[in-house]
């Protein structure tokens, strides 16, 4: 009686507390509302089964309690019962993956009308680049990064020459205009996370990786690393802001160029390269 | 079940050599053994008997000990960590120490816990038995077998001790940073960890052929692999498995190894670490991950197996009911180990690799949902109807049920690619994995250590120090775990040393972690009671009866209890059905044990098997 009553108390008492209870998701500011739609689509197919399970062996355990004079039904299987079971599961199942395939799909196919914004991790922090009045990001290599190339830009492509480096915890992103972060790291794994955007991926040396999303709402959020990276792995955060174009611009003026910032270094003959590349 | 058995069985009945079809009915004839009885090794010291010993029953306790004593620092590890995320005012960690503890608490529960518990002591302790075996095929081997886990265990243990203390790379030990400078352990560390890994599986590899062969050639007369205990299919599957995932562990340990001792480049790009430019390049980290998860991913189906099969039968004996639809628990027992190697990517969604794996992955991980929800329904139905008696090993077994569904249920959430992304690398991923892969076979093992401690010392454990352990550890765990999954959707993200001047985590926040917390201290105290019950009873312990559950299967049937060296006396069992005949109509007790002859059960309307 007591164990049937506690499975049904559990059972009841997992439901309040997921109607009820203060925590649940930030509220979302970008265009990935869509994944919170398969969560909750997944809550409540996912829900159901557990409520029917966790009801149907209190149930058993309740109405089936030991009596030494009486016995077990003996009956070792059930074709028709077990079949139909699979295929309600499947059912289930394949409801639950299409909604998550098609959103993916969308996840992975980054609009063509999207700027880039070049993510750059480090342990343990965060830098930005912008491609500039070009629109290119130029190519970067780790062995050119040094105290006046911090970024790693290989002199010699004309791309590089206007990017925009923000030495900064802090990226201006435009509301309601897609964004591709190009993601790259110089020493281990990072990952890109904003809680609110709800978009992930990791950084990996050696090569570029991305996502992109649609800013839905003007705001200070906060990143963070979402990928174990060493003992400064919780400390490494910084703040997206995302804003309109006017103030997007505002801040964006502020920025240097890298050919700016080469200039402004002592070592001239870098300079004397990028100029050469033009 | 096999019909194709009784077949064979009219076809060879003539030259079957069968001692006792000349005393009892020919209803009661077995195949002819096709082996001759094993020749055993005989201990003549107390050396050879209790240490260095090959006998399957010792080798499985010593193995049980010893595991349960590494789980026990484990879970120290885990208090540690936990006061540390509740009350990080204390100040008792620095961020190093809690990313050791992170990485020793997790490497030390999936692999040094539950792998060698379940398949080194529930292994060595039932498969003899259950199958009606003397011992294992090879008892030397298996007896190095032991030893090198000891060996492994002790080369782990070593690494608290040496300079920059054990590695903290995580239990996934992803290179980079597992071995560059910014990552505690990095030099020495992670050395011994990988080591230490290499000599487990190593050793791991003597058990497990020793289970797999001693399964499919030393089963007894009669026993064939459709009367199989689903402990033992269980088992025996995931021997199988590990079989296969280990050697992807095993080269990238020693991959790694060689990067982090030669300057290789296996899994190493071009890259600076803490502003030092390395000369390792064009190596890919990526690799390792695939390597380690080809491993990792059915190492969480190497526990989770023995787990489904032993549960399955404690939930028969103890509901004094035919396990329901025994077939298809087996085959889906053997589908759910196929599948499994087909699904490892699914922890890489976001991990840089071409996302476009994630449509073959996601689809792989849910189709093996099918028969997982297969095994959860039959064992569901074997309750229906069932005659279900509430002992301590019935009621770890409703709390797997419990745990497993809801464990099982968030990784739905997980596998399905989309909703990964925003859940993955939170606290939601660590509340879906101790649920179903950390709680749920832990309650199976108690409820298996309280259904089979008589067997081992002849007495039972106690029954009231058992009940307050099963509800603390049930409810408490639950209680734990279950809130933890909000924390996720929060976007509380694991492996943070401290979080909590974040702007979007507000206070409330703070205070379900100290809950967690007291509730993880509770739960972890508890389980000194059970350690209490396990050494007191084994001399103060009621007297257990012979067969003191009824059950069926042949573990039971030995001459003396507990069984001694060669287990069966003078003869082997013969085996006349499977173990799941309870509550057979026309029977006059309410169970059938296997090596009960037809002819002495005439009235009851058994189904064949």
């Amino acid at each position: 009686m007591i164990v049937a009553l506690s499975i049904f108390l559990i059972t009841i008492g997992s439901i309040a507390f997921h109607f009820w209870s203060p925590w649940w998701w930030t509220e979302v500011a970008s265009n990935w509302g869509n994944m919170d739609d398969t969560i909750i689509l997944t809550f409540w197919i996912t829900g159901a089964v557990f409520v029917a399970i966790c009801f149907f062996v209190a149930y058993c355990v309740w109405k089936f309690g030991y009596d030494k004079n009486r016995r077990a039904e003996y009956k070792p299987e059930d074709k028709k019962l077990e079949s139909r079971l699979t295929w309600a599961t499947a059912i289930g199942v394949a409801a639950l993956l299409a909604p998550g395939l098609v959103v993916w799909n969308q996840y992975v196919s980054v609009p063509k009308d999207a700027y880039k914004v070049e993510v750059f991790a480090y342990q343990w922090g965060w830098k930005y680049r912008l491609p500039g009045e070009d629109g290119k990001l130029g190519k970067t290599d780790i062995r050119y990064i040094n105290d006046e190339n911090p970024f790693g830009l290989i002199l010699e492509d004309p791309n590089g020459k206007d990017d925009l480096l923000v030495d900064a915890q802090e990226l201006h992103v435009l509301k309601d205009r897609p964004v591709k972060f190009e993601l790259r790291t110089i020493d281990v794994l990072h990952n890109f996370y904003v809680p609110q955007f709800r978009g992930k991926m990791d950084m990996v040396p050696g090569i570029i990786t991305y996502y992109w999303l649609t800013p839905t709402r003007v705001g200070d959020f906060e990143v963070l690393c979402a990928e174990y990276c060493g003992s400064g792995h919780y400390a490494m955060r910084g703040r997206v802001i995302v804003e309109e174009e006017i103030d997007y611009r505002k801040w964006e003026a502020k920025q240097i160029t890298f050919e700016k910032m080469l200039a402004k270094s002592k070592k001239k003959d870098n300079l004397q390269l990028v100029k050469k590349g033009e | 079940m096999s019909d194709d058995y009784e077949h064979k069985l009219e076809a060879k009945s003539d030259y079957v050599a069968d001692a006792s079809s000349a005393s009892s009915p020919d209803v009661d004839s077995v195949p002819a053994a096709e082996l001759p009885d094993q020749e055993l090794y005989h201990s003549h010291s107390w050396w050879t008997t209790y240490v260095f010993s090959q006998d399957a029953k010792y080798i499985g306790i010593q193995y049980a000990l010893t595991a349960i004593g590494t789980g026990l620092l484990g879970l120290v590890l885990s208090w540690l960590m936990r006061i540390q995320l509740a009350f990080p005012g204390l100040g008792w960690l620095d961020p190093a120490s809690y990313y050791q503890f992170v990485t020793m608490h997790g490497m030390i529960m999936v692999v040094y816990l539950l792998t060698a518990l379940f398949l080194g002591g529930f292994g060595n302790l039932l498969i003899p038995l259950m199958c009606g075996a003397r011992d294992m095929a090879f008892p030397y081997v298996n007896m190095l077998s032991y030893w090198a886990f000891v060996v492994a265990v002790l080369v782990l243990l070593a690494s608290f001790f040496v300079p920059g203390g054990p590695t903290g790379a995580g239990w996934t030990l992803y290179p980079p940073q597992a071995i560059t400078a910014g990552t505690p352990g990095s030099d020495m560390g992670i050395i011994l960890m990988l080591v230490s890994l290499i000599l487990f599986v190593a050793g791991f590899t003597m058990g497990g052929l020793n289970y797999i062969i001693t399964v499919l050639q030393l089963r007894a007369r009669g026993m064939t692999l459709m009367r199989l205990p689903l402990t033992i299919w269980g088992i025996f599957t995931a021997t199988v498995l590990a079989m296969f995932a280990f050697p992807a562990l095993l080269v990238g340990c020693l991959m790694m190894t060689l990067d982090s001792l030669l300057g290789t480049s296996f899994f190493m790009p071009a890259m600076v670490s803490l502003g030092e430019k390395l000369t390792h390049e064009g190596g890919s980290p990526i690799l390792f991950q695939h390597l380690f998860w080809f491993f990792g991913h059915p190492e969480v189906y190497i526990v989770a197996l023995p787990a489904f099969g032993i549960v399955s039968d404690l939930l028969s004996v103890h509901s004094r009911k035919t396990i329901f639809g025994y077939r298809m628990m087996v085959w889906a027992i053997v589908g759910i180990g196929a599948l499994s190697f087909f699904v490892w990517a699914h922890h890489m969604y976001v991990s840089g690799m071409n996302p476009w794996f994630g449509f073959f992955f996601a689809t792989t991980t849910l189709i093996i949902a099918v028969p997982t929800a297969i095994k959860v329904y039959n064992w569901i139905l074997t309750l229906w109807r069932g005659n279900i008696q509430l002992s301590l090993p019935m009621l770890f077994s409703l709390g797997f049920i419990v745990t497993f569904l809801n464990g099982g249920l968030t990784g739905l959430f997980l596998g399905n690619v989309t909703v990964d992304v925003p859940l993955s690398d939170t606290y939601f991923v660590v509340a879906h994995f101790h649920m179903v892969m950390g709680i749920a076979p832990i309650l199976v093992v108690f409820g298996a250590i309280y259904h089979w401690y008589p067997l081992v010392t002849g007495r039972m454990m106690n029954e009231t120090i058992g009940k307050v352990h099963f509800w603390i550890t049930f409810i408490g765990s639950y209680a734990i775990y279950f809130p933890m999954h909000y924390q996720g959707f929060v976007g509380v993200p694991r492996r943070y040393f401290e979080i909590y001047d974040s702007p979007y985590i507000d206070t409330s926040t703070l205070l379900l972690n100290k809950f967690i917390t007291i509730a993880v201290l509770i739960v972890g105290a508890a389980q000194l009671l059970f350690l209490y019950n396990l050494f007191a009873s084994a001399r103060l312990g009621k007297k257990s009866e012979k067969n003191p559950w009824k059950a069926n299967s042949l573990e039971w049937q030995t001459p003396q209890m507990p069984p001694e060296h060669g287990n069966w006396g003078k003869e082997t069992p013969k085996v006349y059905r499977w173990p799941y005949d309870f509550s057979v109509p026309g029977a006059k007790e309410d169970y059938i044990p296997q090596n009960q002859p037809p002819s002495e059960i005439v009235g009851a309307k058994v189904e064949k098997t």
